[in-house]
C-alpha cells in the first residue's frame, strides 16, 4: 500500500472503528484513540513532502489499479506541486480540529470525532485522486459528514445551513458528473485525468464542460454570487466543521479548478478568462463591503473568506505564474488563517456562548495571551508582511498588474478592506473597556487552547517569513500547468 | 423444436411442487410462528435460486416446453434475484406478521405462487406464457394485500390494486392481441422474425405497441399510469408492501425485454420515444410529489415512481440500427439499476418493519425522530439506503446511476445529452426529501422512546442488507458485469 493510500484510508478506518465500537460512556478513551488517529495519520504525510522531488512537473507517488473494468475506472492516485501541500494541510487541520474539540463536544463524541477523520481521509482523497469517477466519488462523498457534523452539533438554524450547504453543492456537483461522463464517452472510454488532458475538443464542447465545472467548483469555492450557502454553513455549523469548511473544503473547488477546467478545456478558459476575473473581484471589492457591516463574528470571517477565495480564482485566470502560484499559496496560507480565525472565535463562543461582536468588548484584559494570538491571525487576515496572508495576496497583485494596471489596482483594494473589517472586529471585540460581566468573567486560555493556537501560529510565521519552501514545490507543475494551458487543443 | 426439454424448467417445476406442498403440510402445523412452513419455504426458496445460478453459470440458452419458455442466463440471474428478493421479505415479513395476526400457512403459499408467476415471466418466451406469469403473479399479490381481513386500509388498497391491475393486464393483453394479429404469432423469436421483416402492416404495430407499453408502465408503475402505486404501497401491510415492491420489479423490467427488445426492437424508434415520456414524466411527478408526503410508505412509493423512471431511461436511449453495442449498454445498466433498486428497498421496508411493533406501524417520518441516539447501527443502515436511493457515493445507487447516465450520454445525441441533465436535476430534488430521513434520524431528538424490539434473524440480515448497499457501492464491477452478461446474451438470440 502506497503512502497516498495510508494517507486516505487510515484516518476513515479510524473513523469507522470509532462509529462502530465508540459509546457516549466512553469519550475519554474516544478522544484519545481520535487524536492519536489523526496524529499518525499527520504524520504519514510527512514522508511525502520529504520524498517529493519538485524539479518535475510529473505526478509523483502513484498508485493504480484496476477498480471498475466495466467502466475502465482506476484506483489511481497521485500528487504533483499544485496538490501535494493540501495533504499534509488537511490531516494537519484535522489534528487541531481534534485538539479544539476536546472538552468542548461532550454529545456523541465518538460520532462527531469519526465524521471529521472519515472527512479528512476523504479530501485527501479528492486531492490526490487522478481519476475522473475515483475524484468525484470522494468530491460528493465528504458532503455527508460534513451535513451530518453541521445538522447534529450546529447551531440553532442548522437544519437550514445543513440542507443548503448539502443541495447547493450537490446541484453543482451532479452537471459536473454529467462532464465526467461526456469526457468519458469523448475520450473513447477512459475516466484518466492525464488523458482528458490531452484531448482535443471542440470549442462548443469545451464551452459546456467548462460550464459544467465552473458550476461545481464555483459552488464550492465559493464564488459570487453562488456563496449564499457559506455564510450559513459557517454561521450554523461547530467550530470544528467551520476550520475545516474554510481551510480544506473551499480548497477543493479551487483545486478543481486548477486539475479540470484550466488543464481539459484551456480554449474555454481563455475565452472566459474575463468572466472569472470579473465574478472573482466582485467576490473581493463587493464581499468586501458586506463583511465590514457583520455583526456576527463568524459571518464576517465567512464573507472575508469568499473575499479571499475570489483572489485564489482571480490568480489562476490571470494566466501568469506569479498569479498562479499565488492564488495556490493563498489557499494554503488562507488555511490556516481561517482555521485559526475560527478556533479564536470558538475560544470565545464556548466561553460566551455568542458569537455577536456586540456582546464583547475588552476581551484582551481579561484573556491577553489570548487576545495577542486573535491579534497576530487578524493581522495575517488583512494580509500584514511578515504573515502567511501577505504572500499570497501579494504576489496576485504582482501578477494582475503585470496582467492590467487597472485590475491589479482594483484587487489591491482588498488590503484595504481586509484590514478594514478585520482591524474593526479586533477593536470592538478586544480592546476598549470591559463591556460586560460576561467578558469580566473570562478566563485566559489554557494549555491545550494554548498548544493549537500556538502551532497555527508559528506556521502563519513561518509561512510569512519562509515562504520558500511552498513556492519552490510548486514552480515547475505551475509552469508546467500554465505552457499547457497555452497551447489551444481545439478539434478540428 | 418439439422437445420438452423438462431440465430447462427443473427450477420452476420444484418451486410449484414445493408450494402444494407447503400448502398442504401448513394444515398440520400448530405452531404460531409456524416455524417448519417457514423453514421449508425458505429452504425451497434458497434451492431454487441456487438452480437458477447454476443455470446462469452454465450460460447456455434453451428453449423448452416446445419453444414456450427460454432458460437464458438474463431469466436465471433475474430469478435468482427474485428468489433472495423473497427470502429475505419473508424474514423481515415474519415477525411483523405474527404480531398482526397475519402470519398464516397462506402468507408462505402465496409468495411461493407469486414468486412462480415472476419466475414463469422471466423465462417467457411467448406472449401467452407472459400472461400467464402476470396473472399468476397478480392474482396471488391482490390476495396479499388483502391478507389482514379486518383491516380497512388493507382491503381498499387491495380493490384499488385488483381493479387496476386487471385493467392494466387487459392493456396488455390487448396489445398482444393485436401483435397476434399483425404478425400471426405469439412466439416472441417469431414476432421479431416478422417485424424484420417489414412486410407488417405498421399502423396496427404501433397501435398494439402502445397498449403493451401502457400495460407494462402500469406493471412498473410509471407515469402516468402510477395511480395505484402510493394508494397500495401504504394500504397493503408493511410485509406486503414488501413483497410486492421488491420481486415483482425484476419481473416487470424483464417482460419489458422480452416484450419490446427481443420481440419488437423492430419498431423501437417507436416505443423509445413512448419510454422517454415516460421516464420523463415518472422523474419529475415522483420526485416532486415525494417532497410533499409526511408517511415514510407513501413517500418510498413516489420514490420507487421516479426511480422506475430513472431506469426507463436507460432503455430508452439505445437506437438499435444492427449494433447491438450500445443497446447491450443500455439495458444492461437498467438492469444493473433494478437489481440494485430492489436491493435497497428491501432494506428501506425492512426498517419500516423493524421499528414498527405490536399495535404500532412506524409509517410517518417523524416516527424515525432521534434513530441515531436510540438506534446508532440500524440509523447507519437507514442512511446508507436513503444515500442509495438517493444516487450519492459511495453507495450502489450512484454506480446505478451513473451506468444508466453513461448509456444516455454515449448515444452521443444532443437531446439526450439535454435528458441526461433532466434525469441528474431531478436526482437533485429527490436528494432533498432522502436527506430529510436523515435528518429526521440525527438532527432531532426521539420522541418514541420503546427499546426496538425484533428477532436476531431480522437484525443480521436487515445489517446485512445495509453493508450490501454500501459494498457493491466500493466494489460494483463484478455486479455490473453479470448483468451485462446476461443481456449480452440475451440480445445474441
Amino acid at each position: 500500500m502506497g503512502l497516498l493510500s495510508l494517507a486516505i484510508w487510515l484516518p476513515i478506518l479510524a473513523g469507522v472503528v470509532l462509529l462502530a465500537l465508540g459509546r457516549d460512556s466512553q469519550a475519554g478513551t474516544v478522544r484519545w484513540v481520535a487524536l492519536l488517529a489523526a496524529f499518525a495519520s499527520f504524520l504519514v504525510t510527512l514522508p511525502l513532502v520529504k520524498g517529493f522531488d519538485s524539479s518535475t512537473a510529473a505526478l509523483q507517488f502513484q498508485e493504480k489499479m484496476g477498480w471498475i473494468a466495466r467502466f475502465n475506472v482506476h484506483y489511481h492516485l497521485g500528487v504533483d506541486g499544485l496538490s501535494i501541500w493540501f495533504v499534509p494541510l488537511t490531516a494537519f487541520i484535522t489534528l487541531i480540529v481534534v485538539v479544539a474539540a476536546w472538552e468542548v463536544i461532550t454529545d456523541r463524541v465518538h460520532q462527531y470525532m469519526g465524521a471529521f477523520l472519515i472527512l479528512s481521509g476523504l479530501m485527501v482523497g479528492v486531492f490526490s485522486a487522478l481519476d475522473g469517477l475515483l475524484f468525484y466519488v470522494f468530491f460528493e462523498a465528504t458532503l455527508i459528514p460534513m451535513y451530518l457534523i453541521i445538522g447534529v452539533w450546529g447551531g440553532p438554524k442548522r437544519v437550514y445551513a445543513a440542507f443548503k450547504f448539502f443541495l447547493y453543492t450537490l446541484a453543482g456537483s451532479l452537471l459536473m458528473l454529467v462532464a465526467l461522463i461526456f469526457l468519458y464517452y469523448k475520450s473513447g472510454g477512459s475516466f484518466d485525468i492525464l488523458t482528458w488532458h490531452k484531448l482535443p475538443l471542440a470549442m462548443s464542447a469545451q464551452t459546456l464542460l467548462f460550464f459544467a465545472f465552473f458550476l461545481a467548483f464555483a459552488v464550492k469555492v465559493p464564488m459570487w454570487p453562488v456563496h449564499t450557502w457559506l455564510p450559513d454553513a459557517h454561521v450554523e455549523a461547530p467550530t470544528g466543521g467551520s476550520v475545516v469548511l474554510a481551510a480544506i473544503m473551499l480548497k477543493l473547488g479551487c483545486y478543481g479548478f486548477l486539475r479540470f477546467s484550466l488543464p481539459i478545456t484551456p480554449d474555454a478558459s481563455h475565452k472566459w478568462s474575463g468572466f472569472m476575473i470579473a465574478l472573482s473581484l466582485v467576490a473581493v471589492v463587493y464581499i468586501g463591503f458586506v463583511a465590514l457591516v457583520q455583526r456576527d463574528m463568524k459571518k464576517l470571517v465567512a464573507y472575508s473568506s469568499i473575499a479571499h477565495m475570489g483572489f485564489v480564482t482571480f490568480g489562476f485566470f490571470i494566466f501568469n505564474e506569479l498569479g498562479m502560484s499565488g492564488g495556490i499559496v493563498q489557499m494554503i496560507s488562507h488555511g490556516f488563517v481561517s482555521g485559526a480565525m475560527f478556533l479564536c472565535i470558538g475560544v470565545l463562543y464556548d466561553r460566551v456562548h455568542s458569537r455577536e461582536i456586540a456582546s464583547y468588548g475588552g476581551v484582551a484584559n481579561t484573556m491577553p495571551k489570548f487576545a495577542g494570538f486573535a491579534m497576530l491571525f487578524a493581522m495575517a487576515n488583512c494580509g500584514l508582511p511578515g504573515t502567511a496572508g501577505f504572500v499570497g495576496e501579494w504576489m496576485v497583485i504582482l501578477g494582475a498588474v503585470k496582467y492590467n494596471f487597472w485590475l491589479g489596482a482594483i484587487a489591491a483594494t482588498t488590503l484595504i478592506f481586509g484590514a478594514a473589517y478585520t482591524l474593526w472586529m479586533v477593536k470592538r471585540v478586544y480592546f476598549g473597556p470591559i463591556a460586560n460581566d460576561h467578558v469580566r468573567a473570562l478566563t485566559d486560555i489554557n494549555a491545550r487552547e494554548f498548544g493549537m493556537l500556538a502551532v497555527l501560529a508559528i506556521a502563519v510565521l513561518w509561512m510569512g517569513l519562509y515562504p520558500k519552501p511552498f513556492t519552490d514545490v510548486m514552480h515547475v507543475s505551475v509552469s508546467e500547468l500554465l505552457k499547457h494551458a497555452a497551447v489551444s487543443k481545439l478539434a478540428n | 423444436m418439439n422437445q420438452m426439454n423438462w431440465h430447462a424448467v427443473y427450477p420452476e417445476m420444484v418451486l410449484l411442487a414445493m408450494a402444494c406442498v407447503i400448502a398442504m403440510l401448513d394444515l398440520w402445523v400448530t405452531s404460531p410462528r409456524r416455524t417448519p412452513t417457514y423453514l421449508l419455504t425458505q429452504a425451497t426458496l434458497a434451492v431454487v435460486g441456487l438452480m437458477h445460478l447454476k443455470g446462469f453459470n452454465d450460460g447456455g440458452t434453451e428453449y423448452a416446453m416446445q419453444r414456450m419458455v427460454v432458460a437464458d442466463p438474463m431469466g436465471h440471474l433475474l430469478g435468482a434475484f427474485a428468489c433472495l428478493a423473497v427470502m429475505v421479505s419473508l424474514v423481515y415479513a415474519r415477525p411483523y406478521a405474527a404480531e398482526r395476526d397475519m402470519l398464516k400457512g397462506e402468507l408462505f403459499t402465496l409468495s411461493s405462487f407469486a414468486l412462480l408467476g415472476i419466475s414463469v415471466m422471466q423465462s417467457a418466451n411467448n406472449f401467452l406464457v407472459i400472461y400467464l406469469g402476470l396473472e399468476l403473479m397478480s392474482l396471488s399479490l391482490y390476495a396479499l394485500v388483502a391478507l389482514r381481513r379486518d383491516s380497512a386500509d388493507a382491503t381498499e388498497a387491495a380493490m384499488k390494486y385488483f381493479v387496476l391491475g386487471a385493467l392494466a393486464s387487459g392493456f396488455l393483453l390487448y396489445g398482444l392481441s393485436m401483435m397476434y394479429g399483425a404478425t400471426g404469432s405469439l412466439e416472441i423469436s417469431d414476432v421479431f422474425k416478422a417485424v424484420g421483416t417489414g412486410q407488417i402492416n405498421k399502423s396496427v404495430l404501433v397501435f398494439g405497441v402502445v397498449f403493451i407499453v401502457a400495460g407494462l408502465a402500469f406493471k412498473l408503475g410509471a407515469v402516468p399510469f402510477h395511480m395505484w402505486v402510493p394508494d397500495v404501497y401504504q394500504g397493503a401491510p408493511t410485509a406486503v408492501t414488501l413483497l410486492i415492491g421488491g420481486a415483482p420489479k425484476l419481473a416487470a423490467f424483464a417482460i419489458t425485454i422480452r416484450l419490446l427488445v427481443e420481440g419488437l426492437s423492430g419498431i423501437g424508434a417507436d416505443w423509445q420515444q413512448m419510454l422517454v415520456v415516460l421516464s420523463i414524466g415518472s422523474m419529475v411527478l415522483g420526485n416532486l410529489v415525494a417532497i410533499a408526503q409526511t408517511n415514510l410508505k407513501r413517500m418510498l412509493a413516489y420514490s420507487s415512481i421516479a426511480q422506475m423512471g430513472f431506469m426507463l431511461l436507460g432503455l430508452t436511449p439505445t437506437v438499435v440500427g444492427m449494433n447491438t453495442f450500445s443497446a447491450a449498454n443500455g439495458y444492461s445498466s437498467s438492469m444493473f439499476y433494478i437489481v440494485t433498486y430492489v436491493l435497497t428497498t428491501l432494506g428501506s421496508f425492512g426498517m419500516v418493519m423493524l421499528l414498527s411493533r405490536q399495535g404500532f406501524e412506524a409509517e410517518q417520518i417523524s416516527d424515525l425522530k432521534g434513530l441515531g441516539k436510540r438506534s446508532p447501527w440500524f440509523a447507519l443502515v437507514m442512511t446508507v439506503i436513503m444515500l442509495s436511493l438517493a444516487g450519492l457515493p459511495p453507495t450502489v445507487g450512484f454506480y446505478a446511476k451513473l451506468a444508466v447516465l453513461q448509456a444516455v450520454v454515449s448515444t452521443n445525441v444532443g437531446g439526450y445529452i439535454a435528458l441526461a441533465v433532466v434525469a441528474v436535476l431531478m436526482s437533485l430534488v429527490g436528494a432533498f426529501y432522502y436527506l430529510r430521513v436523515i435528518k429526521v434520524m440525527y438532527f432531532d431528538e426521539p420522541t418514541d422512546t420503546h427499546p426496538i424490539v425484533s428477532t436476531g434473524e431480522m437484525r443480521f440480515v436487515l445489517s446485512i442488507n445495509g453493508a450490501a448497499v454500501l459494498l457493491f457501492g466500493l466494489l460494483p464491477d463484478g455486479l455490473m458485469t453479470v448483468c451485462r452478461e446476461a443481456i449480452v446474451k440475451a440480445l445474441a438470440t
